[in-house]
């Protein structure tokens, strides 16, 4: 076992069981707590894949940005364990997570399935992933892309204003 | 050396969980972080891609796919703030008024 599989496994590990605790506990604020840990595991998992520039700004987008906008909702709208939000047991969730448990198997079957040579190795992954990697690509042949996002980040902002704000009137 | 298959099947186990969080929970704020596991399992998949086929694509994808979760995060949180000064809850079961 390299040191590299000891980590994919480690992080790997850590992503699947903090899921699993996202979804399945009553407060959200311990489901937020949970959720940033899965973000660092899976910026773990880029590093393991020679992507450091989406990792970082995975912690920096998603685990700095998105989360901390995350707590900040559940703290003003200040919902802890209410009984109104306590989720029981039904037959609903048993047959969601039997229907869910099918689709899964599915996937691993077609992944596991051997449709191409199996040596497919990190050739260039190294090259690829720095910053001066992608800011060529993105910066060359997805620059309409780029420019859009900037209008649709744009409209993000005036669109969460206008919808949460308090109306004066 | 991990193989690409490793790569996707987390990022499928991952996915199922988040649609498993979407469709089993009833606070709107939960239903959002499970969207949010479901994109960041998709984000896993581009970016194993572009490093086992040395194409960047897949990661400046990504960076896109971050970009609008972002927007969507807000926007979905402004909805929610909207309707919780409305109604006073965040349960979904009582947000039915378009029900037939």
């Amino acid at each position: 076992m390299t040191l590299e599989q000891i980590l994919f496994y480690l992080f790997a590990f850590g992503g699947v069981v903090s899921a699993l605790l996202v979804v399945t506990r009553r407060n959200p604020i311990i489901s937020a707590i949970y959720l940033i840990a899965n973000f660092f595991c899976l910026a773990g998992i880029y590093l393991t894949l020679h992507a450091q520039f989406i990792a970082v700004v995975q912690i920096l987008v998603y685990a700095g940005a998105i989360m901390v906008l995350f707590v900040f909702v559940i703290m003003l709208l200040n919902l802890g364990d209410e009984r109104s939000l306590r989720d029981g047991f039904s037959w609903k969730k048993v047959v969601a997570g039997g229907f869910s448990f099918g689709v899964l198997m599915e996937l691993v079957y077609i992944f596991m399935i051997p449709s191409a040579p199996q040596t497919i190795e990190m050739t260039r992954a190294t090259d690829i992933g720095t910053v001066e990697a992608i800011g060529h690509v993105l910066f060359t042949q997805f620059l309409f892309p780029f420019e859009v996002t900037s209008l649709l980040l744009t409209a993000a902002i005036v669109g969460a204003i206008v919808l949460a704000k308090k109306n004066l009137d | 050396m991990i193989h690409l298959h490793f790569y996707l099947i987390l990022s499928a186990i991952m996915f199922i969980i988040g649609a498993v969080g979407v469709v089993a929970r009833r606070n709107a704020i939960i239903v959002f972080m499970s969207i949010e596991l479901m994109l960041n399992s998709v984000n896993l998949t581009f970016v194993a891609f572009s490093a086992f086929l040395g194409d960047a694509t897949g990661q400046v994808f990504v960076f896109f796919v971050m970009t609008v979760a972002a927007a969507e995060a807000a926007v979905g949180l402004a909805i929610v703030i909207a309707l919780f000064r409305r109604k006073r809850t965040v349960n979904l079961d009582e947000i039915n008024i378009m029900k037939w």
